[in-house]
């Protein structure tokens, strides 16, 4: 597999009060082609930021403040703002949770597909219409001449999000980005499109960012798992070793407090307290505030990357120091 | 469900159709089958799950109950009076005895009132409390039960996090002293951590106050933890019931089976898997023939299709003396007269 995106040190900041508050703060890691990486955390930790960081579409008076973020070696941040709109509409492609603020109400959908090839590729009407059907047959849209001219409230949130999919793949994107693309659908809906991205990423060999809060869903799907928490990246591994052996507090608090995996009649083991608004984290580690296992440097000092073994970072104090790799490489 | 206690609640074949107006005259064309035959018990102290997608008629049986809805047909049992019978005030005074929470709380909430007025609102109007400054005692009494810290009482909502304002919705009920709280969709919308807090909160409140929960949602991951039984509906109707436990061990209705098929394990030796069923929800105004789910249905029969099956007993597996819940599919006749033959 090669690098396709290295995203080193990223900070993304909201003017505030006191100045400019990083929401997204020195987050690096990489997506090789083929690969699904899921970045998992709970509302509010910049997950979504991330992800319009790489695609420079923070939301204005937001802003990009350090990093790079590079697309086989070129940093998309020095890109020109007619560059950056054909990777958007070409090399990566971006899908969201609530399809229907995605998809223009008063146009069939058929014809807001073949609006994003035509924009791409210059090809004809025809030949737009037949690869658009062709599209939504590979999406599992059953009968799709006839959806073609379906308008999208005519259609359930399980067809949007195939049509949004479609709309995603009409360009032959190297990067998938998917953000919680089945929180607003049903758990039967949601299989079936957790199936499709599965057979995407294997078909086509697309690579996948996928931003979820359900561990559940990264079981399904990801081969690697970035954990953040409160704007930083807690934990980096792969995705058997993190649910079966997480080893920062944060991910293991998590992980406990799923109700599925609790025996019944047990008493659920939760994380105390609240995630910190993001003008009040704590200088030092960001889940000291919750953290049971705290202890004298935490809340003062920013625990440094440890990469316990090759494939693995962690940020933790507690974690043994002794294993940090010395070259700092992130993963 | 052994019922020696007489329920708290018992629904029984409540229907709630919604009727479609179209034209100038606004003619009823159809009628949306939000909830059909619905029937179940919830005992003192117990809670109910009632589970199923979006559309099948969840939140239409909650809001019936509380008769925020019209019901066409059926009795709603609680505490020995048909709800459905009762003046519109003496519903009133029954209202104190059912509360409400509902998933988006922010939605619930005043946004220009304070919490400490919100949550005694309810008690001034049902006459709880001989004076202010005895239900602001009542009141910080409350947000201490459930780890909110009563110093905040002065505050607006939007000086709260999600998870804190569903503590206040939490608080606003339990004030009037329910003896049933229907929980719609109540931990949904927060996140995994947070929802644990508030899942441990009801049912602590449920073991000290005797509480008793109809418990809505689509997540059937958290039932187990809180619900005593388990009500699963399809296209308005009921589909499958009995005891938790059965429910998830040896679920008998084949949509129950997808829809626990289709949670996400997070075990890391077990994914993949081909989704349990294809397709999407059909409408709920022109719901399929014969079984609703005979459309989905990946054991679907003949006689599916022109024959309504009604609920047959599920009878325990391994021994288990007694009936075990029901299911609304035609397999379950044909295993009652196997054990019976
Ligand atoms: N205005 C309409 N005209 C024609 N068909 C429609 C219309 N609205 C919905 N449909 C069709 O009716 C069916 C049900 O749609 P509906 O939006 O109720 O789905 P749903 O099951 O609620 O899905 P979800 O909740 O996931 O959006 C679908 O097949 C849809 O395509
Ligand atoms: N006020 C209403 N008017 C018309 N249809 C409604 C109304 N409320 C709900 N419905 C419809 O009734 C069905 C059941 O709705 P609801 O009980 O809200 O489902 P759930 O809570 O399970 O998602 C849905 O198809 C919904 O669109
Ligand atoms: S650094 Fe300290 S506070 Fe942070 S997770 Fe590790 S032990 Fe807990
Ligand atoms: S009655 Fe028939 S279609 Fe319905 S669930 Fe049973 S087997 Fe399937
Ligand atoms: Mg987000
Ligand atoms: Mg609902």
């Amino acid at each position: 597999m090669s690098r396709l995106l290295e995203v080193r040190g990223l900070q993304t900041a909201f003017p505030s009060a006191t100045g400019e508050t990083r929401i997204v703060d020195d987050v690096s890691f990489n997506l090789d082609s083929g690969e699904v990486l899921a970045l998992v955390g709970e509302s509010g930790s910049g997950k979504s930021m991330t992800a319009l960081s790489i695609l420079r579409l923070v939301p204005k008076p937001g802003r990009v403040i350090a990093g790079e973020i590079k697309l086989e070696g070129r940093d998309l941040l020095d890109f020109s703002v007619s560059e950056m709109r054909r990777v958007r509409g070409g090399r990566i492609a971006m899908i969201f949770q609530e399809p229907m603020t995605c998809l223009n109400p008063v146009v069939a959908v058929g014809a807001q597909v073949m609006e994003a090839i035509g924009l791409h590729d210059q090809i004809g009407q025809v030949d737009a219409r037949a690869r658009t059907r062709e599209l939504f047959a590979e999406v599992g849209i059953p009968d799709p001449e006839a959806r073609l001219d379906a308008y999208p409230h005519e259609l359930s949130g399980g067809l949007k999000q195939r049509v949004m999919i479609a709309m995603a793949l009409s360009t032959r994107p190297e990067i998938l980005i998917a953000d919680e693309p089945t929180t607003a659908l049903d758990v039967t809906v949601q299989a079936q499109i957790l199936a499709l991205l599965s057979d995407l990423q294997r078909d086509r060999g697309t690579a996948i960012l996928l931003i979820t809060h359900d561990l559940g869903i990264v079981n399904e799907l990801a081969d690697r798992v970035a954990v953040m928490y409160a704007g930083r990246l807690v934990e980096v591994a792969p995705r058997q070793e993190l649910l079966s052996n997480p080893l920062h507090p944060y991910t293991r608090g998590l992980l406990r407090s799923i109700p599925a995996l609790s025996p019944p009649g047990v008493r659920l083991p939760e994380i105390p307290g609240v995630v910190p608004s993001p003008d009040h984290w704590p200088n030092g580690c960001r889940f000291s505030t919750r953290c049971g296992e705290r202890f004298e440097p935490c809340a003062e000092i920013f625990p440094e990357e440890t990469a316990p073994t090759s494939d693995r970072r962690v940020w933790c104090h507690a974690v043994d120091a002794s294993s940090r790799d010395p070259e700092g490489e992130a993963l | 469900m052994s019922t020696e206690v007489p329920p708290l609640l018992r629904l029984q074949d409540l229907q709630t159709w919604y009727p479609i107006r179209e034209g100038l005259m606004r003619r009823t064309t159809g009628w949306v089958q939000a909830a059909t035959d619905v029937s179940f018990d919830i005992a003192p102290g117990q809670t109910l799950a009632l589970v199923g997608e979006s559309g099948c008629g969840k939140t239409t049986v909650g809001r019936s109950i509380l008769r925020l809805e019209s019901p066409q047909k059926g009795v709603v049992l609680f505490e020995g009076q048909d709800l459905l019978e009762l003046s519109a005030e003496s519903m009133r005074a029954a209202r104190r005895r059912i509360q409400i929470i509902f998933q988006d709380p922010m939605a619930s909430l005043d946004p220009r009132m304070r919490i400490r007025d919100q949550i005694a609102e309810g008690m001034k109007s049902f006459g709880i409390g001989v004076d202010e400054n005895d239900r602001r005692a009542r009141v910080a009494e409350l947000m201490e039960r459930v780890q909110l810290d009563p110093a905040t009482m002065d505050r607006y909502p939007h000086e709260f996090s999600g998870g804190q304002r569903q503590r206040i919705c939490i608080v606003r009920a339990l004030a009037v002293e329910p003896r049933l709280i229907v929980c719609d969709e109540s931990v949904s919308a927060l996140d995994v951590s947070i929802q644990a807090q508030i899942l441990n909160l009801l049912r602590d409140l449920q073991d000290d106050l005797g509480l008793s929960y109809l418990f809505i949602t689509h997540d059937l991951s958290v039932v187990r933890y809180l619900a005593d039984d388990v009500a699963v509906m399809y296209l308005g109707k009921i589909v499958e019931q009995g005891p938790t436990q059965r429910i998830f061990e040896a679920p008998a209705h084949p949509y129950t089976k997808a829809l626990l098929a289709a949670i996400p394990s997070i075990d890391p030796m077990q994914r993949g898997g081909a989704p349990p069923v294809m397709g999407d929800v059909p409408s709920p105004s022109d719901p399929p023939s014969g079984c609703h789910f005979h459309t989905r249905c990946s054991v679907v029969m003949d006689r599916c299709s022109r024959e309504v099956p009604p609920l047959f007993p599920v009878t325990g597996t391994n021994g288990t003396k007694g009936e075990q819940g029901r299911s609304r599919c035609f397999l379950a006749e044909e295993s009652e007269s196997r054990s019976l033959g």
